[in-house]
């Protein structure tokens, strides 16, 4: 009897399953529930992927509700690497059809930003431009430039205020969420990806930006979209935050 | 073809070291007591940077280091992934560390990654595959590799071969050296009931580049026969430690790894761990 890795493979991830034969514990009787340490490695290590990838959705719905979460997700999704810093890219699209969390409109958003921020941790490190070197710029030359933004620089569009509920269960005396729409810019200053709620066509402004339009014509993009930009305000958090690392025509 | 002798690493300490755990970076900074070199994953290394890379090149100048893949899939019966070999490569150029090892074990098919050491059957057929892929590793990654003894749950009936010949041949065939874990053979021996000593004696220790020491945790199987589980989840067991002191007596000192990977300590306690390990290699050497 030769026990081939498809069908290890497909009793591994469906404890429904028979478990293969051909395994034995090594004295002549049948493995029997031996083959569940793997099983249960398996869907441990996985669902504690998850658990430290996304924090706040764990808080969220509650540790025993996350944990039934995660063993339908990884039966679904499992990783295509081996790499866990990238496994449950997924997670938006499945919260957003799953039959419990469906109903919950937030959720999605709040796991895109999760993963906004396990991104930008990762992400290639820059050297931002310099206070001075932005200053030295003449006010008509920046309007034709092109900047180059950080590879660790993120951009969630919410409905929902998805940075308030953020902090609310990631940060201690954090206030209490109000129904707004959020838009998040996440950046890494230092080593730490940290979230920063955008200004009114903030969101606009840097998405025109990260697609490689020009200061100017990003700027009216701005504009276009809200009666409320305020250039100079997001200019600050773009400086604040690190994020330029070359400007351009 | 791959020049042995010129790509050969600078070789770890025979002393202990511990696997690196990002909550301990000050800490092993300003107090590592006897450890010399530090292990880490290298899956969890491959990212692009950020603060994962950064202590790394911080810790990189004070202490060797060794990268340990959980990833390779070396037992898998299809092909290795060339991305993953890539990134591989591209680590171990950059860090340049004292040595490179994995498992003899599988965790990725049908492009499924399961992020476990799954087990294989010892027949020809698995031994020609796991040769041609430690093969293909040393090639891409220009450099001779150590290959692990896994832990067992079980037993393939379809297995024609020791696992300590299977390792042996392993080596003989592509010119790897063997990483032994000590808690494996314990854990393995007690699992599968045989004897870990005569393992130990079977296993070529001339060939072993490093030693890896662990936690297991006790659990039964359906008939009530003991049943360790390799968890990496606290201290090395008092008879893992008794089979470390044969092994070494036998071998000699070896960069010798405290793994604690799971419900993972504070500092003092995994250095408390080292000291242990340092006064059995100092003992081989009085």
């Amino acid at each position: 009897m030769t026990v081939d890795q498809t069908m290890f493979r497909e009793a591994l991830l469906d404890p429904e399953a028979a478990r293969p034969d051909g395994l034995s514990d090594g004295k002549g009787r049948p493995a029997g529930r031996r083959f569940d340490v793997y099983r249960n490695n398996v869907s441990v290590s996985l669902t504690e992927a998850l658990e430290v990838g996304f924090p706040v959705i764990r808080k969220l719905v509650g540790q025993e509700n996350f944990r039934l979460l995660a063993s339908a997700y990884l039966r679904r999704h499992p990783p295509h690497s081996p790499l866990m810093m990238h496994f449950g890219a997924d997670m938006p699209s499945f919260l957003a059809n799953f039959e419990p969390t469906r109903q919950t409109g937030y959720l999605p958003d709040v796991a895109r930003l999760e993963l906004a921020i396990r991104e930008s941790y990762h992400a290639a490190d820059a050297d931002p431009l310099s206070p001075a070197e932005l200053e030295a710029l003449p006010p008509e030359a920046l309007v034709g430039s092109r900047v180059q933004l950080a590879t660790s620089v993120r951009l969630v569009r919410s409905p929902w205020p998805i940075l308030s509920i953020w902090r609310f269960n990631a940060e201690e005396a954090a206030k209490s969420p109000e129904m707004a729409a959020e838009d998040v810019l996440v950046a890494r200053p230092d080593l730490d990806p940290v979230p920063e709620l955008l200004p009114p066509g903030g969101a606009e402004f840097i998405n025109a930006l990260l697609t490689g339009a020009t200061f100017g014509d990003a700027m009216d993009m701005a504009s276009e979209a809200s009666r409320n930009f305020d250039l100079p305000a997001v200019l600050t958090v773009l400086v604040k935050m690190k994020t330029m690392i070359e400007i351009g025509g | 073809m791959l020049d042995a002798t010129a790509h050969e690493f600078a070789r770890l300490p025979d002393a202990p070291g511990v696997g690196y755990k990002p909550q301990h970076f000050s800490e092993i900074a300003d107090d590592a007591g006897p450890v010399a070199w530090l292990e880490i994953h290298a899956e969890n290394y491959m990212g692009d940077g950020g603060r994962p890379i950064a202590q790394l090149r911080h810790l990189a100048e004070r202490f060797a280091f060794s990268v340990h893949g959980v990833g390779l899939s070396i037992g898998g019966e299809g092909p290795l992934d060339s991305e993953h070999l890539a990134r591989l490569k591209h680590l171990v150029d950059w860090l340049d560390p004292a040595s490179f090892s994995e498992h003899l074990a599988w965790s990725t098919h049908d492009s499924a990654f399961l992020n476990d050491l799954l087990p294989l059957p010892y027949t020809e057929a698995s031994l020609a595959r796991v040769a041609e892929h430690v093969d293909e590793v040393q090639e891409v990654v220009g450099r001779r590799m150590l290959l692990e003894n896994p832990s067992s749950y079980l037993a393939f009936e379809e297995s024609t071969l020791t696992e300590t010949d299977f390792l042996r041949e392993v080596a003989k065939r592509t010119g790897c050296g063997l990483l032994l874990d000590v808690n494996n053979v314990f854990v393995s021996a007690t699992n599968l009931g045989t004897d870990p000593v005569s393992y130990i004696n079977a296993f070529p220790v001339e060939l072993v580049g490093e030693i890896h020491l662990g936690g297991h945790d006790d659990d039964e199987d359906d008939h009530g026969a003991p049943l360790l589980i390799d968890n990496h989840g606290s201290e090395v067991a008092d008879p893992v430690w008794s089979l470390f002191e044969y092994t070494i007596r036998k071998s000699g000192p070896k960069p010798s790894l405290i793994e604690w990977d799971n419900d993972v300590p504070e500092w003092p306690v995994l250095k408390a761990e080292a000291n242990r390990a340092a006064k059995v290699l100092e003992a081989a050497t009085a």
